[in-house]
């Protein structure tokens, strides 16, 4: 992230224009909130609210239990946290395999890894139907979950970082004194990979919590579903009142942006390291 | 850190023969073990991947070619009804697939390539020394942060006809309220709307991060042949820019062959026809109506591949543009 600090220093004009662009990015959530904060009647009058109401709490609670916000919530929070931890540990280990390991068809299955990163997920969906349809698994977390829990862009990744960041002879020291496999993982390899195992852990984490195509087929709003899914229901008029929609709306992006305003400057760095590597 | 105390020189570990300790039976054994390990152990560390991988991602993919060739209902997946190649004739004379592509084309030129532009304007911006800058950078990726769903809910309600902030603001400039959903080309515009609102900040990110890596000494001499900021922008920023460039128009060209939750949800209640004249319906969401609305999974798997078959055309177009853009530089 620190780079080469440049030379020219922005102006007042350059200032305004940033702050404008920044101002657009933000006010859709911003107003998101403030809708969320009113009635339905209200929302359908001009000119829009443009500040609060007293009616945030209300909605809030109307889009937890009737629109199954709750559940819904728990549900994305299990399945984003389960999806970012198996991709992150599954993507080290065959990073690390692919980065300093020698074994047969290495680099023919290297080059189905990345071959497999440009297939568009539309085109197994529906066999992928068909296997939970016949697993019986529609509106389980499973159904959601196994299919996205290993990214060969995760192994990629991992890969592109291990090759520089882990000395080859660090490996080959703990192998000569003896460790085994797993012990050169846990010891070694763990402790190197762990900045690029946070930044592919978060992205991950953000993406699992957003996919959207494949959950609305699997899941559905009234038996077991996701953020997306009961977003989705909200949407095509499962509750007609639209500040509730706007409320659920916002309970459903409220625990990413909170990450954001947490985490922001590692996931702003983790997006443009990833950019360089990639 | 694990490493810091074993201090022996590198050797090759691998394929050397491991001296042997002849001490009791204990030993041999584990050195057996530990070649057992050395050799097995790189299968069993990209085993979970291509485990998963094969289930979940090559089996499908393949079978969706089978399935094409198929009449498989959705209601009865078991009952598979062999048809050759009608599914994919059909397509060529349907007109809903017709429209479905022209408005994935006109909707991903349209978000494509002004999210590019304007990030490449922003990047450039935050490349500055400003003031914080951290601030910006975190505010320009919240729209990322957005679910296609949330996002989509309200600029639903901001591109409303008759309540609509957009229509308000533009009633305030003096100009006709605009009946976004139901025109073909507003309506396409307004979905383009949303998908640049949420990729234009990431893209700028990934661009900031390219300019940060161009050596400095290219800007000085730039500077010293006596080039403006401007020219400098045009003539060394933009060109060590190229590959990231071509990187960013391939990922965005791959998210817009397969939009889908925008038009799905910009519909209302009124599913997945992508409006009252298919206006902004996508390839994506064709997929899905043919599948999960009209039940014809046979057909949907004809749709995949045809949306297949134009990213692969997509990519090798790139790949021969950047190959000529090689070689002219």
């Amino acid at each position: 992230m620190s780079g080469v600090t440049p030379g020219r220093r922005a102006g007042w004009i350059g200032h305004a224009v940033l702050a404008l662009f920044a101002a657009g990015s933000l006010f859709p959530l911003v107003w998101t909130a403030i809708a969320a904060s009113r009635n339905t009647t209200r929302l359908a009058q001009t000119p829009p609210p443009f500040w609060f109401g007293g009616n945030l709490l209300r909605n809030l609670r109307i889009a937890w239990t009737d629109a199954n916000m709750g559940t819904a919530l728990f549900n994305t929070v299990l399945v984003a946290g389960t999806v970012a931890a198996g991709t992150v540990l599954f993507s080290t280990l065959a990073g690390f395999a692919f980065a300093k390991l020698r074994f047969r068809l290495k680099n023919l299955l290297l080059l189905l890894v990345i071959g497999t990163m440009m297939v568009p997920p539309q085109l197994g969906v529906v066999p992928l139907y068909m296997l939970i349809a016949e697993l019986s698994w529609t509106d389980r977390l499973q159904s959601v979950v196994l299919p996205t829990l290993v990214s060969a862009f995760g192994v990629f990744f991992m890969r592109q970082y291990l090759l520089q960041a882990l000395p080859t002879e660090l490996v080959e020291a703990a192998r000569v004194d003896g460790a085994s496999s797993w012990r050169v993982v846990w010891h070694v390899v763990f402790p190197a990979a762990r900045p690029a195992m946070a930044v592919l852990g978060m992205l991950t984490f953000v993406l699992a919590w957003n996919d959207f195509f494949w959950p609305i087929i699997a899941l559905t709003q009234n038996g077991n579903p996701t953020v997306q899914v009961a977003l989705t229901g909200l949407g095509r008029g499962y509750i007609p009142d639209q500040s509730v929609i706007m409320a659920g709306a916002l309970l459903g992006t409220l625990p990413l942006l909170l990450a954001f305003v947490i985490f922001g400057k590692h996931i702003v760095g983790g997006i443009m390291t990833g950019a360089v590597k990639g | 850190m694990a490493g810091d105390t074993t201090t022996v020189a590198p050797s090759r570990w691998e394929g050397a023969p491991v001296p042997e300790p002849a001490e009791g039976g204990r030993k041999p054994r584990r050195s057996r073990l530990h070649r057992w390990d050395l050799r097995w152990s790189p299968y069993a560390f990209v085993a979970p991947f291509f485990l998963f991988f094969g289930v979940f991602g090559l089996f499908p993919l393949l079978y969706t070619g089978w399935a094409s060739l198929h009449r498989v209902e959705l209601t009865a997946p078991d009952e598979m009804e062999w048809v050759g190649l009608r599914n994919f004739s059909r397509l060529l004379g349907d007109e809903f697939f017709w429209n479905a592509l022209t408005n994935t084309v006109t909707i991903g030129l349209l978000s494509t390539v002004p999210q590019l532009l304007i990030a490449l304007g922003v990047a450039h911006l935050l490349n500055q020394r400003l003031r914080g800058s951290m601030f910006f950078r975190v505010a320009v990726l919240t729209p990322y942060a957005t679910s296609v769903a949330a996002a989509t809910l309200v600029f639903v309600l901001l591109f409303g006809r008759d309540h609509g902030m957009i229509n308000w603001a533009l009633g305030l400039a003096g100009l006709d309220a605009v009946d976004w959903q139901n025109g073909a080309w507003t309506s396409q515009l307004a979905v383009s709307t949303i998908v640049v609102w949420r990729w234009t900040g990431y893209n700028a990110l990934i661009y900031l991060a390219a300019m940060q890596s161009i050596p400095h000494e290219l800007y000085e001499s730039a500077a010293l042949d006596g080039a403006s900021p401007h020219q400098q922008f045009l003539h060394v920023t933009i060109p060590s820019l190229r590959p990231t460039i071509l990187f960013t128009c391939v990922v965005s060209t791959i998210g817009a062959t397969q939009l889908f939750g925008e038009p799905l949800l910009f519909n209302g209640g009124a599913g997945a026809t992508g409006g009252a004249d298919h206006q902004f319906q996508t390839l994506g969401l064709y997929l899905y109506e043919q599948g999960w609305v009209n039940l014809h999974l046979g057909r949907a798997s004809a749709i995949a591949w045809a949306m297949f078959l134009i990213l692969l055309i997509i990519g090798a177009v790139n790949w021969l543009v950047a190959r000529r853009l090689r070689r002219s530089s």
